[in-house]
């Protein structure tokens, strides 16, 4: 579903990734975790096609396509979305409106006439109740007064919404409580189809106590140091990232 | 044009979509404005002669006067010489006959003029350069006792009333292009609601410039009696052209006791293209009385065309707890300038006024809110609240707010808020990466924005609005 090799990005001239490679398969769970600074947010920044960042070599192939060639939106209609760390505020355009353009945009590349207003209300009801989310947001502005657990929740009802192949989650569980991080997780795990994969960001492990991972990736100075099963989360978890650090 | 650039030009022109020209017979006055031109149109309308002496009053006034040069624009010598200010289609042979042009000019601007094909509840004044060609459901509305019908007719059939009221809101002298109005204006739309009367469909002028060379100055003139109710519509288009025209209308409201007025415009003249060549120049005089106790008159408007706006309606609330609002949305895209706002002049005891503006600038262009707020020493407790939003698209436009607020009477109470701000790349990344290409992005926050605005207009006219605004800044980011 997804390949990346050997992927460098800088911002200005500072390389922040420095030779990535990484393959997810339909159905897997991915984590990628590693201490600050060390490139995470940027990956899923570059796969989602931010153009702060520039890719100056390497390349990723997303279901034998070059996604790279691809703008944001056209990612997203193939099924890419990125679960924001800091969803950002829309003043004046409320959820049901932000939603329903995207789903329409979503149905046109599908070749889908737009969804009528009584189907889509019902949709939205369904999808809400997958994360707990009070029916009133709808009508409020996309994440405009929302608490930080509040945007989280509203970043995987979208999730839901748009039903995506590739879920990106960068540090989706950052600034949850513990009840915010059950609901949350136990939308994503709801979610999770043989045909779609998801790919979590983490700082930490308690995220994945929740959303169990096929592989655990330590990302550190822009590289993968080390790949293994979900045992290597917990591990780091008791002794931290130093270990592996000096392993290099 | 080589293929490469006529290509060019279709793009960065695909957003006006009224661009195109009727190709009919006209007749034209001379070039130049003097006397004689002044006394041309009198003759050609066959005026009485006091509305001759009207006009070579204002024109003798205006020769007087300087083009205002307060505002923050730049407009660029205009040639009063150089302009036609007199086009009008040729008559067909029968009276009230429609050239069928005509028909389908206005058919595809969206406006039939054939009753059995017009919009359920709106009544349409059309006017053509400088003649009204029909005005629709006049029968039908004149049963209740309205009079809606061309200025030009109203002069002809009810000379009492038009003379009572004419420049009694904006007086002939008001400023230099109201001067220049007065003295050449060719039609334009008239209205009339007896006491008490709730005029039961929309109202609307539909102003539409063709001729190469013209300027369009029309008037109208709207009575509402008291207790009466009536809401009206404006709407303006324009073809695409290179060359600058110029638009100087004049609107004067009168509101008696108890009535109520809706004025709402939908301002689309061709703005010119995105290098900033071509557009309407834009110089409108509106204002409204609320003469008698209780009147009540709200203006909103929808400004996305003209290469240069200057335009300020505003309100005299001369009656007593009499109330006026005014809601505005100006966009400005490539090399627009505007220069809008209100003034809202509080004569009357517990008068109360609200304005709500909202500026959106993108590409190079300039866009200004300009506003007064006075009370006067008799006014006791009159109140205004006043929010001025300006919202910015890429870094190379300007926003600025000139709010004037004087107030003589110590029991008024005056707020104002005003805000700034920019659609940040992290909002259009946030839309796209949910699907939502970058001109849609745009496009939902801009109309979030304004929404305040647009949901005053009626329902037909405000979806129209959320298009045109989609529109207007279409290649304004990216």
């Amino acid at each position: 579903m997804l390949r990346i090799n050997d992927l460098h990005a800088s911002i200005g001239d500072k390389e922040i990734l420095k030779g990535i490679n990484l393959t997810v398969r339909p159905g897997e769970v991915h984590a990628i975790m590693g201490p600050n600074g060390s490139g995470k947010s940027t990956l899923s920044a570059v796969l989602a096609g931010k153009d702060t960042f520039t890719v100056t070599s390497g390349e990723v192939r997303y279901q034998d396509e070059d996604l790279l060639a691809l703008s944001p939106e056209e990612r997203s209609w193939r099924g890419i979305f990125l679960g924001f760390q800091y969803p950002t505020e829309i003043p004046g355009v409320t959820n049901v409106n932000f939603m329903k353009t995207a789903l329409n945009e979503h149905r046109k590349y599908q070749g889908l006439p737009p969804i009528t207003a009584a189907e889509f209300l019902k949709l939205m009801r369904q999808k809400m109740e997958i994360v707990e989310m009070d029916p009133a947001f709808s009508s409020r502005g996309v994440n405009v007064g929302f608490s930080g657990g509040e945007k989280k929740r509203n970043e995987i009802f979208q999730m839901a919404m748009l039903e995506p192949k590739l879920a990106i989650l960068d540090e989706t569980d950052s600034g949850l409580d513990v009840d915010a991080l059950r609901i949350v997780a136990t939308g994503v795990n709801r979610l999770k189809r043989p045909d779609n994969a998801t790919l979590v960001i983490t700082h930490y492990q308690r995220l994945l106590d929740y959303i169990v991972p096929d592989v655990v990736h330590i990302l550190y100075k822009g590289r993968i140091i080390k790949t293994a099963g979900k045992e290597l989360a917990l591990e780091v978890e008791q002794r931290g990232y130093d270990w592996l650090i000096k392993e290099l | 044009m080589n293929p490469a650039n006529e290509l060019l030009h279709d793009i960065t022109n695909s957003e006006y979509r009224h661009g195109f020209e009727t190709q009919v017979s006209q007749e034209f006055f001379p070039k130049g404005l003097n006397e004689e031109i002044v006394r041309m149109i009198s003759e050609r309308k066959q005026e009485p002669e006091w509305l001759l002496e009207f006009r070579l009053e204002a024109f003798r006034k205006w020769q007087k006067m300087k083009m205002p040069n307060w505002a923050h624009l730049r407009i660029p010598e205009i040639d009063y010489q150089d302009i036609i200010y007199f086009a009008a289609p040729k008559q067909p042979k029968t009276e009230g006959e429609i050239d069928p042009e005509l028909m389908k000019t206005f058919d595809k601007l969206g406006i039939p003029l054939d009753e059995r094909k017009a919009l359920s509840g709106m009544a349409v004044d059309a006017v053509f350069d400088s003649v009204s060609v029909k005005t629709t459901f006049r029968e039908s509305l004149a049963e209740k006792g309205i009079i809606f019908c061309s200025f030009s007719e109203a002069v002809r059939d009810y000379p009492e009333l038009v003379r009572k009221y004419l420049a009694s809101v904006v007086p002939v002298g008001d400023n230099f292009f109201s001067a220049l109005n007065s003295a050449v204006f060719s039609d334009g739309s008239f209205c009339y609601i007896p006491k008490g009367v709730r005029c039961p469909m929309e109202l609307s002028s539909y102003f539409r410039i063709n001729a190469r060379g013209t300027g369009q100055f029309e008037r109208t003139l709207i009575v509402a009696d008291e207790g009466s109710y009536v809401s009206y519509l404006e709407g303006c288009t324009a073809p695409q052209r290179d060359e600058n025209q110029l638009h100087a209308a004049v609107v004067e409201i009168v509101v008696l006791a108890d009535a109520e007025v809706k004025y709402s415009t939908v301002q689309n003249w061709y703005p010119g293209d995105s290098e900033g060549r071509g557009g309407i120049f834009n110089f409108v005089t509106k204002r409204g009385i609320c003469k008698g106790n209780n009147s009540r008159l709200f203006w909103t408007q929808v400004e996305t065309g003209s290469a240069i706006t200057w335009k300020y309606p505003s309100t005299i609330l001369r009656g007593d707890n009499s109330v006026s609002e005014f809601y505005s949305v100006a966009v400005t895209n490539h090399h627009q300038q505007a220069d809008t706002g209100t003034k809202m002049i509080h004569l009357g005891k517990n008068t109360r006024s609200r304005i709500i503006s909202k500026g959106i600038s993108a590409g190079r262009s300039e866009n200004s809110y300009r506003g007064l707020v006075r009370v006067s020493k008799n006014a006791e407790n009159a109140r205004n609240y006043s929010q001025c939003d300006s919202l910015l698209l890429g870094d190379r436009c300007g926003a600025h707010t000139f709010p004037f607020i004087q107030s003589d009477n110590p029991s008024a109470v005056i707020e104002h808020e005003a805000t700034t701000s920019k659609i940040s790349d992290e909002q259009l990344f946030y839309c796209r990466q949910r699907g939502i290409s970058e001109e849609n992005a745009v496009g939902l926050i801009v109309n979030g924005y304004a929404k305040e605005v647009i949901n005053q207009l009626p329902m037909e006219f405000a979806v129209e609005a959320q298009k045109l605004l989609q529109v207007s800044l279409e290649g304004s980011v990216g």
